[in-house]
């Protein structure tokens, strides 16, 4: 499996042959806080490139989750779907939204590396 | 506004370092820089406040005295329709100030003290407030105090805690305060609140607010909670708040806040837009605020409301509800729509979702009486 890839919406990408896990950055759960709810995009959809794929809301407000590379949907992560806090707790891992087929892998070279992400961070703050 | 703009005109409450030192990010909030919340997050800090005792700075909303005697302030009944001669010294009375129109310009709670009136006022409104106050009292007898912080502490403790930190304030009943001393310094302490919880709000001068605070949290029990857990316990206590579920277009009536205003005032129809109130008194409004409770689904603040595809209202406030465990909202729906228990659907990100008008409060107030 290849290290995740960083999108500038603050998703982040791990692609595993031609599936693609995808899931929101530990930075953007801290910038939203407790999470109480998540909309995950049912199996079959499919997305380009930015395309408006979930949904995630805090307390505050509710947030669209991009998905940074194109492709069909596999399979969803219904754990956070009864427990949204999952995200909180673990976002680079089990709190993962969905997984795609890609249909172009060479888009996970214009997302950021983990180094590149922290500087955008950094940048950006 | 631009940010830079925005940055030059935003004022600090005597606690803004406090705040920062104890973590609180801090957000443009009518005019202030206020603590959105603290590390702990608005979830924990909600569930503080209904089992515990959290400190809230209200200090970005206005405080406002009327000096003299009932001559005095007798006029603003005119504006604020409660039966200011049969208020009792001390007491507190929620109320509205209203316009020509019949729309409600400020939701806000007038106290009768020694030498007159105190009146608290919603910080984006005050300054608007105070012009409309002076209207029809000698703006000579009134002062909106800039030297007084406001500190709110809220929750089932918050009457343990203080009493030990004020002796007396125990026998305090719920929207009555009194005079009482910190340091040696006059304090007004009023059994009040917007949380749903019992709980106390302080009037203390700006030089005392931050060692007010450091008393009180050296108490286990306290913790300091941001506006995002105030807006979510006021929603689930059913409170509204104004420029959201109240505006100056709305009428008390429409807003199911008729107890707000004097039965006197009512009979009477002798203030600002009382045509209006009273035509609707008689024959009813159109629409009417109400309590939503989604089945599943957030809905926020301007979802519209639907019911057999006809739309019939809008969501005015919406959001989680940490001790309710889901969803809840309030909004304004045709009247015919309005009884308790009609079922209805939000649209949210383009689809619609199940709801039911519910009866407010969300969670069980355990205000002292």
């Amino acid at each position: 499996m290849a290290d995740k890839k960083y999108s500038k919406k603050h998703e982040w990408v791990e692609l595993d042959g031609d599936i693609a896990t995808i899931g929101i950055t530990k930075h953007a759960t801290e910038q939203l806080g407790d999470i109480v709810f998540t909309e995950v995009p049912d199996a079959g959809k499919a997305f380009e490139a930015g395309g408006e794929a979930a949904v995630v809301e805090s307390v505050k407000a509710a947030s669209d989750v991009y998905s940074p590379i194109s492709g069909e949907v596999t399979e969803n992560n219904q754990a956070i779907v009864s427990d949204p806090s999952l995200v909180n707790q673990d976002p680079e891992g089990n709190g993962w939204f969905f997984k795609v087929k890609v249909t172009n892998a060479d888009q996970i070279n214009e997302l950021m590396t983990k180094d590149e992400y922290d500087k955008f961070l950094t940048e950006s703050a | 506004m631009n940010e830079a703009a925005t940055k030059i005109t935003e004022l600090k409450t005597a606690l803004y370092s406090f705040h920062v030192e104890h973590g609180g990010k801090m957000v443009p909030f009518a005019g202030y820089q206020m603590p959105v919340q603290y590390p702990e997050g608005i979830v924990k800090e909600h569930q503080h406040v209904r089992n515990a005792a959290g400190i809230f700075d209200v200090s970005h909303m206005g405080q406002f005295s009327i000096y003299g005697t009932e001559l005095d302030y007798l006029p603003l009944e005119k504006i604020v329709p409660i039966d200011l001669k049969s208020l009792k010294l001390n007491q507190s009375k929620y109320s509205v100030l209203m316009n020509k129109e019949g729309g409600i310009d400020d939701d806000l709670i007038v106290t009768k003290v020694e030498g007159g009136l105190n009146i608290v006022l919603n910080a984006a409104c005050k300054h608007h407030d105070v012009s409309r106050i002076h209207e029809v009292i000698d703006a000579g007898k009134t002062k909106l105090h800039d030297d007084l912080s406001l500190i709110a502490l809220q929750g089932p403790k918050a009457v343990e805690i203080l009493n030990g930190l004020i002796p007396g304030v125990q026998d305090l009943v719920f929207m009555n305060g009194a005079s009482f001393k910190f340091k040696g310094t006059d304090i007004y302490v009023t059994r009040s609140g917007y949380t749903g919880e019992d709980g106390f709000e302080v009037s203390i001068h700006n030089s005392l607010a931050e060692e007010f605070c450091k008393t009180l949290l050296n108490n286990n029990n306290v913790k300091m909670i941001g506006l995002g857990a105030r807006d979510s316990l006021r929603l689930e206590a059913g409170l509204c708040l104004y420029g959201h579920d109240l505006d100056n277009k709305t009428s008390p009536i429409e807003a199911s806040l008729s107890w707000a205003l004097s039965k006197k005032n009512k009979e009477e129809g002798n203030f600002l837009g009382s045509e209006v109130v009273g035509e609707q008194i008689k024959n009813g409004v159109s629409k009417k605020r109400v309590g939503i409770k989604p089945e599943k689904i957030i809905a926020r603040e301007g979802s519209k409301i639907f019911k057999d595809n006809k739309e019939i209202g809008v969501v005015t406030s919406g959001g989680f509800g940490p001790s309710v465990g889901g969803p809840v909202a309030m909004g304004y729906v045709l009247k015919e729509f309005s009884n308790e228990g009609e079922s209805l659907e939000l649209e949210v990100r383009g689809k619609r979702h199940g709801a039911v008008v519910y009866k407010m409060p969300f969670y069980k107030k355990s205000y002292v009486k």
